[in-house]
């Protein structure tokens, strides 16, 4: 049976940890808002880019090869994988998942060499203490990232793509569904994905006869690299909020379980008071009744 | 009917707005929208885009882009997009003094990369000033 003193002395420490928790918690909760206004912020912008190269892909006669290198498919002898973590730990089961994903990813199913580009220091850490191939290093993007922070890291997948050094360029992320739900996702970065055919019938549909500023060709390459960089923007935003979100509900819990504790142990405190008080009063009753007698 | 115009950027929606008239600076030469203008793509190059609403013009300084004209709506995808009121004149102005130097000292850098970072800067200059001469000049009823 621990002493009072060390019972007082639990509570305190359990105590202070919940005060941090909670200040934690609340720090994740205004990042998270922000980081969802800025996931909001940018879909008008990705859902109309993804509309005028829907409606371009169709203008664009599907000729002689491939209309552009970027769309250009390949056997895949190597691949690259960019993982997007986060830089900081206590997210709950954020960096966990995401990485189970782009372990899994690695191993089973690319089916050729994989190099990782790093978008975050949990991921990185992972990678480089399991012996993968970290050939690049995004990290410390901070929490409001803009878009002059993934050009450099569009422009290298991109370069390395186009030169050969790799057929196919796979991102993973952690999809911000909402709160409580954020899931892990990998899609595909290039060679580009050309719309989708439900895309492309409905920009049939609008049937537009567009005049095209220069021609299509050329608005095709001037929207490309700049297509792909918007997807690894939306996507370091989705995992930036889905951090957030995962950090807040962690320490949410953890605020929650130490409460409890604390409860607990106070239950516990208050009985051994209890106990020693009742034990003192018996002592002296029967120390006076001795007296007497 | 008038014109129907959002400039967005990645980051943010920069105008939103029913508007008369706009003024874009397409690759190919600046181009002048009007309601019922033919369906219209475009490539956008760095320079001013100018919106006119009643008497009412607003610059955007515009990084490059893409328009899309249809049905009265004007889209532009912008690379980068700032209201006037929005520039930093000074560190546009450092920007552009170290563009210059790296010019005439012949940077290592990629030609057409500085030229397009001066020309970046040179775009804010100009739409922060026109901004200020508004101000200066006759108050607008």
């Amino acid at each position: 049976m621990p002493s009072l003193r060390d019972i007082r002395r639990r509570i305190q420490s359990v105590k202070n940890t919940a005060q941090i928790t909670r200040a934690m918690q609340m720090v994740a909760a205004s990042r998270m808002r922000r980081a969802q206004e800025a996931v909001e912020h940018s879909r008008p912008f990705s859902e109309k880019i993804r509309e005028v190269l829907a409606d371009l892909s169709y203008a664009t006669p599907a000729g002689e090869g491939a209309l552009h290198p970027l769309l250009e498919r390949r056997e895949v002898r190597n691949a690259d994988l960019v993982l997007m973590s986060s830089d900081r730990g206590l997210a709950g089961g954020f960096n966990a998942n995401v990485i189970r994903l782009g372990s899994r990813f690695i191993l089973d199913e690319a089916g050729a060499p994989v190099g990782v580009l790093s978008v975050g220091r949990k991921g990185r850490d992972y990678m480089v203490r399991y012996g993968r191939n970290v050939t690049a290093d995004f990290s410390e993007l901070g929490d409001q990232p803009q878009l002059d922070d993934v050009t450099p890291i569009a422009r290298t997948v991109i370069d390395r793509f186009t030169s050969g050094e790799v057929d196919a360029v796979y991102l993973v992320y952690t999809e911000y569904v909402n709160t409580i739900t954020q899931t892990p996702r990998r899609v595909q970065l290039l060679p580009i994905e050309p719309p989708s055919a439900e895309d492309q019938e409905e920009a049939r549909s609008r049937g537009v006869d567009y005049i095209y500023e220069p021609d299509p060709r050329q608005l095709l390459q001037a929207l490309l690299p700049r297509y792909v960089e918007v997807q690894i923007y939306q996507a370091l935003l989705e995992s930036k909020a889905s951090e957030h979100s995962a950090r807040m509900v962690a320490m949410r819990n953890a605020t929650d379980n130490a409460n409890e504790i604390v409860g607990d142990l106070s239950l516990t405190y208050n009985k051994a008071r209890q106990a020693t008080i009742t034990r003192e009063i018996i002592e002296i009753a029967g120390g006076a009744a001795a007296l007497e007698a | 009917m008038p014109l129907q115009l959002q400039v967005v950027t990645a980051e943010r929606v920069v105008y939103e707005d029913e508007v008369d008239m706009v003024v874009a600076p397409s690759l190919e030469g600046t181009v002048g929208i009007l309601p019922r203008h033919a369906p219209l793509m475009s490539v956008l190059g760095i320079g001013e885009l100018r919106i006119k609403k009643g008497a009412e013009e607003t610059p955007l300084a515009i990084g490059g882009g893409f328009m899309e004209v249809l049905d009265d709506r004007v889209t532009v995808l912008a690379d980068s997009a700032e209201r006037a009121d929005e520039i930093d004149v000074q560190r546009a102005e450092e920007a552009q003094l170290r563009a210059e130097r790296l010019r005439a000292e012949g940077a290592p850098a990629d030609p057409a990369i500085m030229e397009a970072a001066l020309r970046r800067a040179q775009v804010r200059l100009k739409v922060a000033r026109r901004r200020r001469n508004v101000r200066g000049g006759q108050p607008t009823p």
